[in-house]
């Protein structure tokens, strides 16, 4: 079903969109440039023939070390079709802001946001670009492969534990 | 206050005697006073929450200790209940209530993301709430069973019905203005 909208959509962005595949799970998948992905998101939502009217997951991932660094994947789903895509958009290191989706799916505000918080990438145009999760003291993107895994930013200061009774357990107990 | 205590130490006096009866005598009536009327303040944060719920709802009725009315007020509560996670950016908040509740007040860490942080050791998670605040019983399991809370609770009743109450001499609290 959603190889129609694949081969649909890479007749008309033709070099726009490229590489599709079917990915794990049966769900198509096809990479975007990066500058063109609110044009094929406006365009997946407003054709009738795609009516791609949900966005339910966009999120980041880092590969560490290839190049371009990191990945903005967008899952799109059409409730009046019944059909699902992958969009895939590469975004080197050095240049890390994408056009918001936030003006085809106001869904998309909050993933976004968890985008900028944990991976650090940052959308033009977004409504509201502040953390999602973590707070505003926080330094870095912790979902980064670089970032320490137990790179911990305490905001109160941290008492010191004495270490706790070990033992078989306090007398008289029954 | 210098009296006869200080120059000879080694002897009891009468009136060490009866000041001690009379210390453990308040001491055992506030203690179990205390400990039969726990008011908690639950600071449910995760999944522990469930068995927070049915801790305190009527299967496992914690009633029977006499601790069964929450308060969402920390000032009217003196066992803080810490269920579930506590992560960094909450970490000021328990703080908070903590010092909102007034003395005594003893605190419970229940499951062990409380007590330990848990399998959560990553950049967010408090690695056990007394890197924030003092905790009096830890409660392990993920979550504890009821039971295993219980017992904790009467952990808890133990070490407050034990506790030592001295008899101080009233001293003016001074003031600013004078
Ligand atoms: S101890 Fe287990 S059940 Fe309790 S909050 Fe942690 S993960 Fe959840």
């Amino acid at each position: 079903m959603a190889k129609v909208v694949i081969e649909a959509l890479v007749a008309r962005f033709p070099g726009d969109v490229y590489d599709p595949y079917e990915g794990a799970g049966g769900d198509d998948c096809a990479f975007v440039q990066k500058s063109k992905i609110v044009e094929v998101c406006r365009f997946l939502k407003t054709d009738p023939a795609m009516a791609f009217n949900m966005a339910p997951y966009i999120t980041a991932v880092d590969y560490l070390g290839a190049e371009p660094r990191f990945e903005v994947v967008y899952n799109l789903l059409s409730t009046a079709h019944n059909h699902r895509i992958r969009l895939r958009v590469k975004v080197p290191e050095a240049d890390l802001e994408l056009e918001s989706v936030t003006t085809v799916w106001r869904g998309a505000n909050w993933f976004e946001r968890y985008c900028l918080d944990m991976y650090g990438i940052s959308f033009r145009n977004h409504p509201d670009p502040r953390r999602l999760f973590m707070y505003d003291e926080f330094v870095g993107h912790p979902l980064r492969k670089d970032y320490p895994l137990r790179g911990r930013q305490p905001l109160v200061p941290e008492r010191e534990v004495k270490d706790i009774f070990r033992g078989p357990g306090p007398v008289g107990r029954d | 206050m210098a009296s006869e205590l200080d120059v000879v130490p080694g002897i009891a006096t009468r009136r060490e005697e009866a000041t001690g009866f009379f210390q453990r005598m308040v001491s055992k009536g506030l203690g179990w006073a205390r400990k039969n009327s726990l008011w908690q303040y639950p600071f449910v944060t995760a999944c522990c929450g469930m068995e927070y719920m049915s801790v305190s709802s009527a299967r496992y009725d914690i009633a029977r200790f006499g601790a069964e009315v929450p308060r969402f007020s920390p000032r009217q509560a003196d066992m803080l209940l810490v269920v579930g996670t506590v992560n960094c950016k909450q970490a000021p908040i328990l703080q908070r209530v903590y010092e909102q509740m007034s003395e005594p007040k003893w605190v419970v860490a229940f499951g062990v993301c409380a007590s330990s942080g848990g399998f959560y050791d990553n950049y967010a998670t408090v690695q056990g709430i007394d890197h924030v605040i003092p905790v009096d019983i830890y409660i392990p399991g993920c979550p504890p069973r009821p039971e295993q809370v219980l017992d904790g609770l009467m952990l808890l009743q133990r070490k407050v019905q034990n506790q030592q109450h001295k008899l101080i001499d009233r001293v003016p609290v001074p003031t600013l203005a004078k």
